[in-house]
């Protein structure tokens, strides 16, 4: 019947081809009772994602690494664009454009002053780019009309620039429609390690931000996306999320240790709200926006806003507390209930 | 005979043929490749109980596709559910979701079912009550509001007959049109109200379609009754009743439909205020139950009127007013306990079906007695709808 069509209309803009669904049903194994922590009843299937936002917490991604001639760090990556279906909540689908099959992106981790060599190759059905928020040429920025400007499906280029400034930084599409090139799934962190070199008078700041030097003095290094899903396609997020799945460490807590020191790379990309926010439980942390500097910007807050494509680093340690589980989440009670809320699982001890 | 069964089935056999391929070879596969589901739910019913304090949702699939509910939220925040059954919800098919939720007493609350593919399905209660349940206390007080409003004040109407037998003839005639003024109002109102509630429905039974289709089906088979009141009657000589001596229905058949006509549009009166009642909708002041007495009690006239030249048993009054004014009282048992948007539609159409055959069948009694050319007449429909509009503006719930 004609209202039948028109009513169908409306399902294809936000819909997935049958089949892929037959699967989920997040009902099967789960009742209304077993709610613990998040609102959503059921269990995303990661292996189907293809990603784990359990590892996406700590695997930075060094690149291939090489020596140019002058004696400078080359990393090199390939990034390819995919479009991919996702599981944002139990039996909840999403049609997502990714960079490598994952949400977020890879985690560049890259150290001050290296080469980064980006080979990205457009695999999606859509043009794409890759702009990164660091210093680079207008022809390197991955922006429509510059440089290579959009990648059409199929085609691809090189992306090639020195990592400054150091800091917690991030990548996405610049493709327009703009929101919708974000929204989707194309983003993820990048992050610049001070050169202890270049900062003589704070070397041992520097030396502590690094990979191999954070592990040396016990600091537990995490990254958290704070990103949304709009589902129906309707202008405003259904879904909230910590690095992709509602919920995830909520049902997942991320285990800590009081002896641990803890810095959290926290990056917004949440599309259609201005804000977005952490909010850590019973402690306080001091706060470096952008990460762009050895000494804190905000010292001992509980709570940090960030707009989107703002960023930064959290310090804070639960070193005499007792073992437990501690929530932190979004100071936006809304977010909270539609996916965005965690847990530490203090434990005595350290994990690193 | 064989050839006649022959040339009848090989039509169906073709069609048959036709069908198992299409089934088989799925011609249409290539077409359908990546175009996703279409999703149709829609929530017949919202049930809210206060010990435990749940919101249990029935949803039927009124599309094509299955659905499969992934989550539920409750304002803007998921919440912890069960469905049963569990798992993907076929077309015209439906599914119980319980959500045990701390509904507050009195406020709106909004309902999101997130599907697999995302897409939502909206449901708003808009004030949370308890939904009535159907104990003996419960249905007392439900028949006692579908006795006020409608049984007793068609009966209060139907003591009119003794006044309305001492009017002159172009008075009755003019009475009469009135009397069908009121039933087009009536008929007006509910059609307005079905096509309204038609939105509800879910799109497979495709709201408007059982709204027509009730409404013919009702007329139809209200013209059947008369005819066979006709019929019947036909064989009486000389006796009064059913059938005047030119075999047309009688003054008393004509009641009797008149009677049928309100009932059923009653009953979708009853099932407005039953649903209201349930939903925390009503506004039960007096001036409610007055506004609908005075109302009502019009319907009680328009059934007195044809009556004015027969002898009329008392056993004859009661029953017309218990076959007009009663169903009101199942009504409201059926709209607060069982409401379901489909079924009001089609009981709506049922009473506007019903009503129409009806005034036409009072234009005939009037052309009979040669009131067409009246100008009281006009005035009288003209009066009738306006009184009808009139007394709803006191009923403006």
């Amino acid at each position: 019947m004609a209202s039948a069509l028109a009513a169908g209309a409306v399902g294809r803009l936000g819909g997935i081809a049958p089949g892929v669904v037959a699967a989920a049903d997040p009902h099967a194994t789960h009742d209304a009772t077993s709610g613990h922590g998040g609102g959503t009843v059921g269990e995303v299937d990661h292996g189907r994602n293809g990603f784990d936002p359990s590892a996406i917490l700590e695997d930075w991604d060094l690149g291939q690494v090489s020596t140019l001639p002058g004696g400078q760090t080359l990393r090199e990556y390939l990034i390819i664009a995919q479009d991919r279906t996702i599981e944002v909540a139990p039996g909840v689908f999403f049609e997502a454009w990714t960079y490598n099959g994952r949400v977020p992106g890879p985690t560049i981790r890259v150290r001050e002053g290296d080469r980064v060599r980006v080979e990205f190759v457009n695999g999606g059905s859509h043009p794409h780019t890759i702009h990164f928020h660091g210093i680079h040429s207008a022809a390197m920025d991955g922006v429509p009309g510059q440089g290579a400007g959009n990648v059409a499906p199929g085609q691809s280029t090189v992306y090639e620039f020195d990592a400054f400034p150091f800091g917690c930084h991030l990548y996405h599409c610049h493709t327009s429609p703009l929101k919708r090139h974000i929204h989707k799934g194309l983003y993820g962190a990048f992050i610049i390690e001070p050169d202890p070199a270049r900062h003589p008078d704070q070397r041992a700041l520097a030396e502590r931000r690094t990979l191999d030097g954070a592990r040396a003095a016990g600091i537990r290094e995490l990254l958290i996306v704070m990103n949304g899903f709009d589902t129906n396609v309707d202008g405003e997020n259904e879904i909230y999320a910590a690095n992709t799945v509602a919920f995830h460490y909520a049902t997942h807590p991320i285990r800590i240790g009081t002896d641990d020191d803890v810095r959290l790379y926290l990056v917004n990309v949440t599309e259609f709200d201005p804000l977005n926010s952490l909010h850590l439980h019973a402690n306080f942390f001091d706060y470096y926006d952008h990460g762009t500097t050895l000494e804190p910007t905000l010292r001992t807050i509980d709570t940090v806003a960030q707009i989107q494509a703002q960023r930064g680093i959290l310090e804070f340690t639960y070193r005499g507390y007792e073992p437990g589980q501690y929530m932190f989440h979004a100071h936006q009670s809304e977010f909270v209930e539609l996916g965005w809320m965690s847990f530490f699982d203090v434990v005595p001890g350290r994990t690193t | 005979m064989t050839r006649t069964w022959v040339a009848a089935l090989v039509p169906l056999a073709l069609l048959a043929v036709l069908a198992g391929a299409l089934v088989a070879l799925d011609p249409l596969a290539p077409l359908r490749a990546g175009i996703p589901p279409v999703e149709d739910l829609a929530v017949e019913r919202a049930v809210l109980t206060s010990e435990p304090r749940e919101i249990r949702l029935t949803v039927v699939n009124g599309g094509p596709d299955p659905v499969t509910v992934a989550q539920v939220l409750v304002d803007e925040a998921f919440w912890p559910h069960d469905i049963e059954p569990a798992g993907p919800i076929e077309p015209l098919r439906s599914a119980a979701i319980r959500i045990p939720y701390p509904w507050v007493e009195g406020e709106p609350h909004e309902l999101v079912l997130l599907t697999s593919t995302g897409l939502t399905v909206e449901h708003t209660i808009e004030v949370a009550v308890a939904t009535p349940q159907p104990t003996s206390d419960t249905l007392v007080r439900l028949g006692l509001l579908g006795a006020a409003v409608g049984l007793l004040p068609v009966a209060i109407g139907l003591a009119w007959l003794p006044f309305v037998r001492r009017l002159r003839s172009e008075v009755l005639d003019a009475l009469l049109a009135f009397s069908a003024g009121v039933l087009v109002f009536l008929a007006l109102d509910a059609s307005a109200e079905a096509l309204e509630l038609a939105a509800d429905v879910p799109t497979a039974f495709d709201g408007v379609a059982v709204f027509g289709s009730a409404t013919i089906v009702a007329a139809a088979a209200l013209t059947g009754i008369g005819s066979a009141l006709r019929r019947r009657g036909r064989g009486a000589t000389g006796a009064p009743g059913a059938t005047g001596a030119t075999g047309e229905p009688g003054a008393t058949s004509v009641a009797v439909l008149i009677a049928l006509g309100i009932g059923l549009h009653n009953l979708g009166e009853g099932l407005a205020i039953g649903s209201a009642y349930a939903l925390g909708e009503l506004a039960l002041t007096a001036l409610l139950v007055v506004g609908f007495a005075v109302h009502n009690s019009t319907e009680g006239l328009a059934i007195a009127t044809p009556l004015s030249r027969v002898p009329v048993r008392p056993t004859l009054l009661a029953g017309l007013a218990l076959l007009a004014g009663g169903p009101t009282i199942g009504g409201a048992w059926l709209g607060a306990l069982a409401f379901s948007p489909t079924l009001a539609v089609a009981f709506l159409g049922l009473g506007v079906g019903a009503i129409a055959q009806v005034v036409w069948e009072l234009a005939r009694l009037v052309g009979r007695r040669g009131g067409a050319g009246e100008p009281g007449v006009a005035l009288g429909f003209a009066a009738g709808v306006a009184v009808m509009y009139l007394t709803a503006l006191l009923v403006a719930a």
